[in-house]
């Protein structure tokens, strides 16, 4: 819990996911012109490119097959097959071409794409500033999107620089050479410096913030170190060897995952101390009236509680548990003491 | 959706975009099987029929085929239906799969998968496999961003609870949004407050409750050259560090500070005092270091964090803001 970030609860957007009525005749009107621009493609390929099952895509399928209109003549504008596993469409009428992006669909990927090239730019990341991919790709997606991809430029995912460049050059060294590295990495909630060896599995950058994720071998599980807190770093001339069972972290699910062994903390915040609920996750916020909050959180970490509490001052008390409280009151008339 | 309706529309669409001429609803409810056959609730589906295909993007347009008509067709021209041709490379594909998962759980994930969606149904083959070696990732987060990129987006002006930093209760604002920007992973929109009659920044995590909508799309001007990179990052800048402290640091503790701190050689403070303490290495378990800042108040805030592994010397208004937050702590 010492490293910032949140996961407040919040709903992605339901545009077209699965399962809903426009998901489907999105998916319909997709896949004609999908089959068309390949001529033939199988059953499978085609299930996993559009996320559904086989037996979802033959009911697809077959009911594009079945659309018919009954005037001036009646007549079947669609025509396809799916005999051994190979789509066919022999006749596709008007329905060849997809339809054009929405605003919101070029949007999602022309903002994407262009905190890519930041990154780009910033990491120096071979891959993905080489070759110019990144331009040339901004470039195609805008002509083919025309209009819609205009209000992109209202929304802008900025990419902090990287300070550590020598220590991200390091560790794209040490991931490309499947290397071990040494790290003497800080820990704010203990404030104290501490030494490991990482067997290294990828780099993220999440909430602005770079990661390493790795096998610990000191904690003996899958980790995340923020560049920003590494003290210094080796790579050792030592073959990385992550367990074949460590998964990475699903970090899209927020970075905190909350154990059971944790311990429960109550705060009270007045209304400087809000600042909080917005930083870390909270199990519970409660309103209390004037701006006060009084929230709950779970930590591994007493220590970095304590930390938080000499740092809100009298803007944030510790509720519960008590004898944490009483620990507080202890660090800050030591703390006090220095002065008298 | 009942498989019957789905049928219907996709009826609906093919009918019109084969058409070269306006049909009038007559006409479409003959071609298009599925309506039912009283007149009035054949009208009313039909025009919840229009509102979605409108809802997904389709160019549904509205005219006469010639000046002499009385009603009014309908009909999907294909130029302004169509994606234009796009024909991408291997390695562009894969940076654009790689941008698509950029939002996986955020906000726009559904946008962004519908656009891959239709980019491989224009024969792009964009794999889900491309490896670069840094994955960004955008985190589900705030339930204000979806009405704010809406209203950015359809130029609509809107209102929304704010409170601002330490205030305890808060206020209605007015905003004519012109963009929303994420930065160290925050989202912030940017735009003219009507309120303030100047131009603002808001956190969107500070917003609460609902944001409504306070007037029609497309009545917000966003001044020509406005950069909201810029607008939101002229606001969040902090001061440059200008101020010097002297600290003490026990020996063995205070990591989190010394990582910032120049050692004082000479065992002097900063004001030239000699005999204060004695640098890196003293023999009496503490150190000597001077660090930057800008905020006496935060920088405060941030010394008593480290309890009494770090005693703030030097400037006395420091030294003071310190023993007030250490008492606020004891109270």
């Amino acid at each position: 819990m010492s490293a910032s970030g949140k996961s407040a609860p919040g709903k992605p957007a339901q545009h077209g996911s699965a399962g809903t009525s426009t998901a489907r005749l999105q998916r319909l009107l997709a896949l004609v012109p999908y089959v068309v621009s390949r001529k033939v493609v199988g059953l499978a390929e085609t299930a996993a490119a559009f996320g559904v099952s086989e037996r979802e895509l033959v009911d697809d399928l077959n009911l594009l097959w079945c659309v018919e209109l009954r005037s001036p003549d009646p007549y079947c504008p669609i025509d396809l097959s799916y005999e051994g596993g190979e789509i066919v469409v022999s006749q596709a009428e008007s329905m060849d071409r997809p339809l054009r992006l929405a605003v919101d669909e070029a949007s999602a990927l022309l903002v994407a794409l262009r905190m890519l090239a930041e990154i780009g730019q910033v990491a120096s990341m071979p891959g993905l500033d080489e070759g110019q991919a990144l331009n040339r790709t901004i470039a195609k997606l805008e002509a083919a999107a025309g209009e819609a991809a205009t209000p992109s430029t209202q929304v802008a995912i900025q990419v902090d620089k990287i300070a550590q460049q020598a220590v991200l050059g390091q560790l794209r060294d040490a991931l490309a050479r499947h290397r071990r590295v040494h790290l003497s990495y800080y820990v704010p909630g203990r404030d104290e410096a501490t030494e490991r060896d990482v067997d290294p599995m990828r780099l993220l950058i999440v909430e602005g913030r770079t990661y390493l994720e790795g096998w610990c071998r000191r904690a003996d599980a899958v980790r995340l170190f923020r560049l920003d807190r590494m003290l210094s770093l080796d790579v050792l001339d030592v073959a990385a060897e992550v367990p074949a069972g460590a998964e990475p972290k699903d970090v899209d699910q927020g970075l905190f995952h909350p154990s059971a062994d944790d311990l429960n903390v109550v705060i009270e915040l007045a209304p400087l101390g809000r600042w909080v609920a917005e930083y870390y996750p909270c199990d519970a916020v409660e309103e209390l009236g004037d701006g006060r909050l009084r929230v709950t959180l779970r930590t591994p970490d007493p220590g970095w509680v304590r930390r938080l509490a000499l740092r809100l001052g009298e803007n944030g008390k510790i509720v519960a548990p008590v004898s944490l409280a009483a620990q507080v009151r202890e660090d800050a008339s030591a703390a006090l003491a220095q002065y008298a | 959706m009942s498989r019957r309706k789905t049928e219907r529309l996709l009826g609906l669409v093919v009918c019109l975009l084969s058409s070269p001429r306006y049909l009038t609803a007559v006409q479409i409810r003959a071609a298009v099987p599925g309506y039912p056959e009283s007149f009035e609730a054949f009208k009313r589906m039909f025009e919840r029929d229009k509102e979605e295909l409108r809802e997904l993007g389709i160019p549904l347009e509205t005219g006469f085929n010639s000046p002499g008509d009385d009603e009014a067709g309908y009909r999907i021209p294909r130029q302004a239906y169509v994606l234009p041709e796009i024909r991408l490379e291997p390695d562009e594909a894969a940076v654009l799969s790689l941008a698509a998962r950029v939002w996986r759980q955020a906000e726009l994930a559904g946008a962004a998968a519908g656009a891959l969606l239709k980019l491989r149904a224009a024969g792009v083959d964009a794999e889900d496999t491309a490896q670069t070696g840094i994955e960004p990732r955008l985190l589900a987060g705030e339930a204000a961003f979806g009405p704010l990129w809406e209203a950015v987006r359809d130029g609509r002006p809107v209102m929304f609870a704010y409170r601002a930093a330490g205030r305890s209760e808060p206020q209605q604002r007015h905003l004519q949004p012109w963009g929303v920007v994420n930065r160290h992973g925050r989202w912030y929109v940017a735009g003219y407050d009507s309120d303030r009659d100047a131009a603002r920044v808001f956190r969107l995590s500070r917003i609460e409750g609902d944001v409504r909508f306070s007037g029609p799309a497309g009545s917000v001007i966003v001044p020509a050259g406005t950069d909201v990179r810029e607008t939101v990052r002229e606001w969040d800048t902090q001061p440059r560090a200008e101020r010097t402290a002297v600290l003490r640091v026990r020996q063995g503790a205070g990591h989190g500070i010394r990582r910032h701190a120049t050692p004082v050689p000479d065992g002097s403070a900063s004001d030239g005092t000699p005999g204060r303490g004695a640098g890196p290495g003293a023999a009496d378990g503490w150190d000597t270091i001077s660090v930057p800042f800008s905020d006496a108040g935060w920088f405060a805030e941030h010394l008593a964090s480290f309890g009494a592994d770090v005693v703030a010397l030097d400037p006395a208004d420091l030294r003071e803001a310190v023993i007030t937050q250490l008492k606020g702590a004891l109270a």
